[in-house]
């Protein structure tokens, strides 16, 4: 049975399928063809000079002894686990605060937002750098309500706080998201449950989080992504160190490609990279129910 | 009662959130002993002349030189990135075609598609095309609507618009390309300013791409010579140089920021997109 286009009288089934044409290429070129590419010269010891030899699973093998990864991996774990459920809550709590109708709101929604957008700028990574130099601003706020200075960049789980910090600093454009949510909850919802004698706390857990739900799930997949690929704060601020507690897979597999030229291992770090998104978006997207796609 | 803690509460969040800025602007003033010394934001005394000295940066080049290259990136992407995503975005929310089901599925996966699988075998690529080292790696993909977030809070907006308005033009003879100039691209004009502001302040802050395709000194934009000179000043330097670049470098994201932010924010608030 021939399949009817469902199209204004007088436009052609292939109009559409031409007006998507730049996004047919882009696929192809700049997601596909890489992310294909990406997973074959991982299975090669292609370094940039030498003849490339398809060496099969080797670079994976290399992994499970390889030390180095390990510690990237885990240090990676630990500052998405420590960083998205913060991130998360954080900018739920200020976007219920930020939806309420009370005067002024416009100029706290602004000031909680500039942080996010400034985002991974350079200027702010070097701001962030001074802020926690052992006589930086952070130690003499710490000192002057009497508290001991921190050795920030010596520790290593201050210098994870740092990144941390920085990035949590930088919750304004999830919160933003949440607020547009939450905007779009009607009001009457409210009020029925108002009728029926439900307090403010209940009508959070009954309604508005229930409704949150498919943002939730976005917001998480979207952080996810974002720390697990984290590569300019360590970089810039520092440097992975000290003793690589900072390391993260993103700078390892910059390293292996750029300053070792180690193609072949690289691309193949990335696709685990890749693999252990995707293996903890799917186990989200199981706890929280399935994502809902609007086609 | 309850408003006041809520307005103490952001209050103090709000210091918070701004105070850092405040204090860069405020230690590019500073000499060395008054940054590490006091933690008040306003400089003892006001002395522009650093920033004369900040603006010929530690290379050959001045800041104006590093400003001309960033605005050699953004302006033909911002371009490209607008044209290509209205089109793809007017195709998925217009019509209907052959595959669409399938390309839908495909554009939405290729929105989650972590940005490190993909930026090695480009380099490779661009190499072998020979265009490291100029600015093509960071401009020509937005030709073919790379920003998946871009389309879609397009498509949001398209389906907010009553097919009507098309139905109407056509019987007045419009074809598509001209019911979308003539007719939707005037009810979409907040999306494309938060695309161009988004695409601006993206590529502002870019700083792997550019650092991994862009070689000689030259034909650095803003963020990679920020780095250089944050790399090449020891810890007896002059200080606040550095910062007072790392001013000039957010100027330009705060003005058009706070330019763009009335039509921005609606632009936002309506396609449900940030960041």
């Amino acid at each position: 049975m021939k399949k009817n286009y469902r199209n204004p009288i007088g436009v052609k089934k292939y109009t559409g399928l031409l007006l998507i044409m730049p996004f047919i290429i882009g696929f192809i070129v700049f997601t596909a063809y890489p992310f294909i590419s990406s997973f074959l010269l991982g299975l090669t010891d292609y370094n940039g000079i030498r003849q490339m030899n398809f060496i099969g699973a080797e670079n994976y093998t290399r992994m499970l002894t390889d030390s180095g990864f390990h510690n990237a991996a885990l240090v990676t774990l630990k500052y998405t686990v420590i960083l998205v459920p913060l991130k998360l809550l954080f900018s739920l709590l200020t976007a219920l605060i930020m939806n309420l109708e009370i005067r002024g709101i416009g100029i706290y929604r602004t000031i909680f937002y500039i942080p996010s957008i400034l985002g991974s700028n350079l200027a702010i990574v070097i701001m962030w750098q001074f802020l926690f130099t052992s006589e930086g601003l952070a130690n003499q706020l710490l000192e002057a309500v009497g508290l001991a200075p921190v050795g920030w960049y010596g520790d290593s789980a201050a210098s994870m706080g740092i990144i941390i910090l920085l990035r949590l600093w930088e919750f304004g454009s999830t919160m933003i998201i949440f607020l547009n949510a939450l905007r779009d909850i009607p009001k009457e919802y409210y009020e029925a449950a108002k009728v029926d004698g439900c307090g403010r706390i209940r009508g959070f857990f009954a309604i508005t989080l229930p409704l949150l739900k498919n943002v939730i799930f976005l917001n998480l997949v979207l952080q996810i992504i974002a720390a697990m690929q984290e590569f300019n704060a360590p970089y810039m601020i520092t440097a992975g160190g000290p003793l690589k507690s900072t390391y993260t897979l993103g700078m390892l597999i910059y390293d292996e490609m750029f300053k070792y030229h180690n193609v072949g291992y690289a691309n193949g770090l990335s696709w685990v990279m890749f693999m252990m998104i995707a293996v903890i978006v799917g186990i989200m997207s199981k706890l929280t129910g399935r994502f809902r796609e609007e086609a | 009662m309850k408003k006041t803690c809520i307005y103490i509460l952001l209050t103090i969040g709000g210091i918070i959130m701004i105070y850092p800025l405040l204090w860069l602007v405020g230690a590019s003033f500073k000499s060395n002993d008054e940054i590490f010394t006091s933690w008040w934001f306003i400089p003892e005394s006001l002395d522009f002349s650093v920033y004369k000295r900040a603006w010929q940066t530690v290379t050959d080049y001045s800041m104006g030189h590093y400003f001309f290259n960033t605005f050699a990136i953004i302006i033909p992407k911002t371009f490209f990135a607008v044209v290509s995503s209205v089109l793809t975005a007017y195709g998925f929310a217009r019509f209907d075609f052959p595959l669409k089901k399938l390309f839908y599925m495909l554009f939405m996966g290729s929105m989650f598609m972590p940005a490190i699988v993909t930026i090695m075998p480009m380099y490779l690529m661009w190499s072998r095309l020979g265009a490291l080292d100029t600015y093509i790696p960071l401009t020509i993909p937005a030709l073919f609507a790379v920003e998946g977030s871009f389309v879609f809070m397009l498509i949001q907006f398209f389906k907010g618009i009553p097919k009507e308005y098309d139905e109407a033009a056509r019987i007045d003879g419009c074809n598509s390309i001209q019911i979308l100039v003539h007719i939707l691209m005037p009810c979409i004009q907040p999306v494309i300013v938060s695309i161009s502001v988004f695409t601006f302040l993206w590529t502002m802050n870019d700083f792997l791409t550019p650092l991994i395709m862009i070689s000689s000194i030259e034909k650095y934009p803003l963020s990679l010579i920020l780095r250089l000179s944050a790399d090449s000043t020891g810890n007896g330097y002059e200080q606040c140089k550095i910062l007072a670049m790392s001013v000039i470098g957010l100027i330009p994201s705060i003005t058009v920021f706070a330019l763009a932010q009335k039509k921005f924010i609606s632009g936002i608030t309506a396609g449900g997109l940030s960041g």
